[in-house]
């Protein structure tokens, strides 16, 4: 019964299309609000005959991580935000070497340890500075839990076609939370595409050379090399792969940008807001690198302002910034510490940016 | 997406280990067996161990926004400090049902009746001990259906795992009350 309709939480779904999708290895440590991801894995993978363990810290299991993925297997890690920082180092190293890999943040209240209610304070970390060097990750932000059984399938395929880590960037109400989900077929394992670079050993067919995995380039011409291709996969994953939702946005004057779950919470503080005579519209982005910066482009020419909602003190707001450039008007709103956001106050803030705004046109005439 | 019953944004809240989340995961799976928009949101955070328990449920007929529910147009409260902190929440037009042994009923504000059962009782008189969150259910459907009678039995029986089907029985018994209480 592949397709039938179960109702799931999101860390489980989670692991169950990690599994689905070809992974063979996880490495994790627990830490709520994801520990049920782990937990799930523990319980499935052996059956499936892959390799689980609970490593004795972060920063062993995204070097675990390292090693699957430099031997070319579907590897995934989990963890929530104090832990992914432990993490950064490995997955800068796999930037570095170019390997693939799935990383999953649940995400919770910071800095520090913070608190475990949901937040969206990870945002700057995953898409500006997730481990040393120059260098970027795939990110991809799910709002429903089918979201987050179709992105994981996603970030596999994604990681091995541009040979990057790939975020999914949740946060602890969608891992904890349970929603109807169709669960993606299990992948045949022979549909994966062959990695090449993977070491595998030379004993393969027509293999004669060895393959280095290695993050370390002594000499400088060669790493800039290395930087300057990888930028260039860079610019093709801009160029081709970013996603974005929009809701109500064809007449929207007032458009909100909000991704994962408070892009739920945004899009029914869009409907108050409609309800009272605000033309409304919502963007989500999917992917929060690259961000999908023609989506805003194309509501631009409508827009007489621009509400970024965010569970954090305003990250995201900058990318929004940046691509509208000066053309509008951008605003934040949000609350931390496992708030979560009310509707209300969405519609409350969109009421008063029209205030603002209006008054400002009203003062240039 | 359409179905004959309405929307509902129910709140279910009570000290932990009474059932709560289990309760909330009722009603959602009668959602899903009617193929509806649905979500489950628990609270997860230290109050789960031994103080308070809450859960937001949403069925809908439309992709579902905010999965918490901030104004219920259902309350069931099964503590105190649930009814005291949720029951100003409640929406005009809206209702609350309590368990009536532990949570005096009150005189209600306007336009959102309280409905108290003694469940906490009536499950112990009844030899259902611990299954007051499944009778609260019953009587939930009876004063505010949300999906067909035979989905809301289906529910229960998806509800209770396979390896404790020993436990169905009295769950069938303590939805059975539920649903006639007057």
């Amino acid at each position: 019964m592949p397709n039938e309709k179960v109702l799931m939480k999101g860390n489980e779904v989670l692991a169950e299309a990690a599994l689905r999708s070809g992974c063979t290895c996880f490495f994790g440590y627990p830490i709520t609000p994801q520990t049920e991801l782990a937990a799930y894995m523990a319980k499935r993978m052996p059956k499936e005959g892959g390799a689980y363990l609970q490593a004795e810290s972060e920063v062993a299991a995204i070097n675990m991580v390292y090693g699957a993925a430099a031997a070319g297997a579907r590897v995934m890690t989990s963890s929530s935000s104090p832990g992914i920082s432990l993490k950064t180092e490995g997955i800068s190293y796999l930037v570095g070497a170019d390997l693939p890999a799935v990383i999953i943040n649940v995400m919770r209240g910071g800095p520090g340890l913070g608190g475990i209610q949901p937040s969206q304070a990870d945002y700057w970390q995953a898409t500006r500075a997730l481990g040393h060097g120059d260098g970027h990750l795939i990110v991809l932000a799910p709002a429903t839990v089918q979201e987050m059984a179709d992105m994981v399938a996603t970030a596999f395929a994604l990681g091995d076609t541009y040979r990057t880590p790939v975020m999914v960037l949740a946060d602890g109400m969608l891992g904890q939370m349970m929603e109807p989900v169709t669960l993606p077929e299990p992948l045949d394992l022979a549909s994966i595409e062959d990695k090449p670079w993977a070491l595998t050993g030379t004993g393969a067919p027509g293999r004669t050379t060895r393959n280095i995995a290695n993050s370390l380039d002594l000499v400088a011409g060669n790493l800039e090399r290395r930087n300057d291709e990888r930028f260039e996969r860079y610019e093709q994953i801009k160029a081709k792969e970013q996603r974005a939702e929009t809701y109500l946005i064809d007449d929207a004057e007032y458009v909100v940008v909000a991704f994962g779950a408070c892009a739920r919470i945004a899009r029914s503080g869009v409907e108050r807001a409609r309800a009272v005579g605000i033309k409304a519209g919502l963007i989500r982005p999917i992917t929060l690198w690259p961000f999908p910066t023609t989506t805003i482009e194309a509501a631009l020419p409508g827009a007489r302002a621009f509400l970024s909602v965010e569970m954090n003190k305003g990250q995201m707001v900058d990318d929004v910034r940046l691509a509208v450039n000066g053309r509008a008007p951008v605003e934040f709103y949000g609350r931390t510490g496992g708030v979560i956001p009310t509707p209300a106050e969405v519609a409350t803030a969109l009421a008063d940016l029209q205030q603002t705004v209006t008054a400002a046109g009203t003062k240039e005439a | 997406m359409s179905s004959d019953y309405g929307n509902l944004n129910l709140v279910l809240a009570g000290f932990g280990g009474q059932g709560i989340l289990f309760a909330g995961k009722l009603v959602a799976t009668a959602g899903l067996l009617e193929d509806r928009a649905v979500s489950w949101l628990p609270s997860y955070g230290p109050e789960m161990r031994g103080g308070t328990a809450n859960c937001s449920v949403c069925l809908s007929d439309e992709p579902i926004g905010s999965p918490l529910v901030t104004d219920p147009d259902v309350l069931i409260a099964m503590n105190q400090p649930s009814f005291d902190l949720f029951y100003p929440l409640v929406v005009s037009g809206g209702l609350t049902i309590l368990d009536s042994l532990l949570v005096p009923v009150i005189e209600p504000r306007d336009e959102v009746p309280i409905f108290g059962v003694p469940a906490t009782q009536l499950a112990d008189d009844e030899g259902l001990h611990g299954l007051a969150n499944v009778m609260l259910v019953g009587k939930l459907w009876r004063e505010h259906p949300f999906c067909a009678e035979e989905t809301l039995q289906e529910a229960l029986a998806a509800c209770v795992p396979p390896r404790k089907q020993q436990l169905l029985e009295p769950n069938r018994r303590a939805l059975h009350i539920g649903l006639e209480l007057a």
